[in-house]
């Protein structure tokens, strides 16, 4: 069973002007139990709505997602979150931490939105990327470094079938964003999740066997779409988005 | 529970989703965090829900204090008209006196074998403000103000002698004016203290009441020939002004009474004798039962406790109001923080319910802070009615409002959140992931 299956996957926003945009078009596309990919997208290849589409957060206009063997469209909103909860963990470019809440408890929250709280577990988790003395601390007296790590031990929380992550070095120098990504790349493998890693680093990408880019297999990307509008982020287009 | 070495491979069936949980983690971190406004809002709402409480409350404690209690006789005997003015003037020592009666309704009155007491009231003297009351040595020999208490006298007091001028005072008095046995006083004229009114006559207090918890504690007692000899008191009752001389034994046709309080051997006979004195009657009224007459200003003030009552259930209503505005207010700040949680999993539903338990735990909280504002105010009349009336109201009752109350104020909070917390459920995940710059 595959971790992720993408077929006919389409999505347009609406852009300023009022006319549709497609910014994601992909005819098929997919990830193995456990296998780790490298996605090579620059920004305006579509590749934060795309992992939003596969997370359940954007709905698509056509096509099929199958997070392992879970039909992702058609279906509820209420099911999307369901699945979201217990087969993906999201690591975001800027982490999204939730800023009230101690390490241990941006883990657990997201145990308990999935398959329900194990203390134990989200401990050994922050144990595992190296935060174990700092489980009580909020986000803002930790530094970026182990702000990341904390996104990744929640990513992992629920035991994922998939880990979905939106440049998670983008934030951190070099030297750091390779330990990052190895610590992902760990991680996913002990844990039997498969990863799905959007970057535009070469350096990061290096490091996957399967490196994939998102220009050549999003057909909106390639097809010589306004840079800008493709990139465009959804709250770019939405009616109340700011700047 | 297979924690491989190093690893995090195993896979452990977890309980249920522990929704509850993250409610109540979330809820209390949001409270902590918008401590000031949640702290503010909490106490409007203890202003709404004490003031309910309080109204409610005081309002059946009074009713009760003033009709369900007993006050010792079945009824009383004055001049014709209100029966209501004359229970306020012979039971609770309130009001002006309605007028005099012979002194031969009272001597009637006590022969007959139904009468268990007759005690007679003459009134028209104060000293600083407290009444004094002429009566007979009986109302402390035989008279029980509740069942089976008389009234005591406190160590080193005696009852005073009818024939000289001698005083015994209620705590009350006592407290207030500093007199103690063995002092003595000058009465007033009149039931209101005007000091130009001062009569020369002095009594001497030879006994200090103990303390009754009733209006008693509030009256000078002196004999009741004593009144009749005051200086300018007016004796009629033959149909021309008297004054009486020194020494002089006044003639029972000029003593003049301002009520007969009466305890019967049975009800029966207090339906007799209203219809004797109102029905047939013309000189005399007669209020009987004695909690009736009150129970009837209770009635009458009733609109009062409406307005009251209205009032309060506003300051509910706007306790209810600022728990939407201040919820509502943070609502915007908070868009990231329900993407964030939604991006882990949390439904719509579940936003929707941290916000509504949220404006509900405001409730909850200002409801309890409610409970300290209500004993406040309560504790508060007390003093009052007690100071100014003598009757002691028992606080300790519960009244179905006290929990009642809490629970509407909780609904109405609940309810007020769920404005926010539609705001909150239609907040768009992708749209609020990244920060806005």
């Amino acid at each position: 069973m595959a971790a992720l299956e993408i077929q006919d996957l389409r999505k347009s926003f609406v852009d300023p002007a009022g006319r549709p945009a497609l910014v994601v078009d992909i005819p098929q596309f997919a990830i193995d139990t456990g296998e780790q990919v490298g996605l090579a997208g620059t920004s305006g290849s579509g590749k934060t709505t795309l992992l939003h589409l596969i997370a359940g957060i954007l709905q698509a206009d056509s096509g099929r997602i199958r997070v392992a063997g879970l039909d992702m469209t058609g279906v509820a909103g209420l099911v999307r979150d369901r699945i979201r909860a217990q087969h993906i963990g999201y690591i975001f470019q800027t982490f999204n931490l939730l800023q009230g809440y101690t390490a241990l408890e941006n883990v657990e929250l997201g145990m308990m939105f999935g398959r329900g709280l194990d203390s134990a577990y989200a401990r050994r988790l922050l144990d595992r990327v190296g935060l174990g003395d700092r489980l009580h601390y909020r986000p803002r007296q930790l530094s970026v470094g182990q702000q990341q790590r904390v996104a990744v031990a929640r990513a992992l929380a629920n035991h994922p079938d998939l880990v979905l992550a939106d440049e998670p070095t983008g934030n951190l120098d070099a030297r750091h964003s390779l330990r990052a990504l190895e610590l992902i790349q760990e991680i996913c493998r002990e844990t039997g999740a498969a990863l799905l890693l959007v970057s535009h680093d070469q350096a990061v990408l290096s490091a996957f066997q399967r490196v994939e880019d998102l220009q050549t297999r999003n057909c909106a990307a390639a097809s010589g779409q306004p840079a800008q509008e493709a990139a465009a982020p959804p709250h770019a287009t939405a009616s109340t988005g700011g700047s | 529970m297979s924690a491989a070495a190093g690893g995090l491979s195993m896979q452990v069936q977890r309980s249920r989703p522990a929704v509850l949980h993250a409610l109540l983690l979330l809820v209390r971190r949001s409270l902590r965090q918008h401590a000031f406004s949640s702290l503010v809002t909490a106490f409007s709402v203890a202003l709404g829900s004490g003031l309910v409480m309080a109204v409610f409350s005081i309002q059946k404690q009074a009713r009760d204090a003033f009709t369900g209690g007993d006050v010792g006789f079945d009824g009383v005997v004055g001049a014709r008209g209100s029966q209501l003015q004359l229970v306020l003037n012979a039971v609770y020592h309130l009001e002006t006196s309605p007028g005099n009666i012979p002194w031969s309704i009272y001597d009637d009155l006590r022969r007959r074998p139904y009468v268990e007491l007759a005690v007679p009231y003459a009134l028209g003297d104060n000293y600083r403000g407290f009444r004094v009351v002429g009566t007979t040595e009986e109302l402390f020999t035989k008279f029980e103000y509740q069942f089976g208490r008389k009234y005591t006298i406190q160590p080193g007091g005696v009852v005073f002698d009818p024939s000289l001028q001698e005083a015994v005072i209620g705590d009350f008095v006592a407290r207030q004016t500093g007199l103690r046995v063995g002092h003595a006083f000058s009465p007033y004229h009149g039931l209101a203290f005007d000091e130009h009114e001062q009569h020369h006559e002095e009594y001497r207090v030879v006994g200090v009441l103990a303390p009754t918890n009733t209006p008693a504690d509030r009256v000078i007692w002196i004999p009741i020939e004593g009144v009749f000899r005051l200086g300018g008191h007016v004796l009629r009752g033959t149909g021309e002004e008297y004054h009486p001389l020194a020494g002089e034994e006044i003639a029972d046709e000029h003593k003049e009474l301002s009520a007969v309080m009466l305890k019967l051997t049975s009800p029966k006979f207090g339906m007799q004798l209203d219809k004797e004195i109102n029905k047939l009657g013309k000189t005399a009224t007669f209020a009987w039962p004695i909690a009736n007459s009150m129970a009837e200003l209770f009635n009458k003030l009733g609109w009062v406790n409406r307005v009251l009552e209205l009032v309060a259930y506003l300051v509910i209503v706007v306790a209810a109001a600022s728990i939407l505005a201040s919820i509502y207010n943070t609502i915007n700040e908070r868009r990231r923080e329900f993407a964030i949680l939604r991006a882990l999993g949390a439904r719509r539903r579940m936003v929707f319910s941290a916000i509504v338990l949220e404006a509900a735990a405001i409730a909850g909280i200002g409801s309890l802070f409610g409970y300290v504002l209500y004993a406040v105010v309560l504790m508060a009349a007390a003093v009052v009615v007690r100071n100014q009336v003598g009757v002691v109201l028992d606080f300790t009752q519960i009244h179905p409002m006290l929990l009642a109350t809490p629970l509407i104020m909780v609904s109405l909070g609940a309810l007020a959140g769920v404005v926010p917390a539609v705001k909150a459920y239609a907040t768009d995940v992708a749209d609020n992931l990244t920060p806005h710059t």
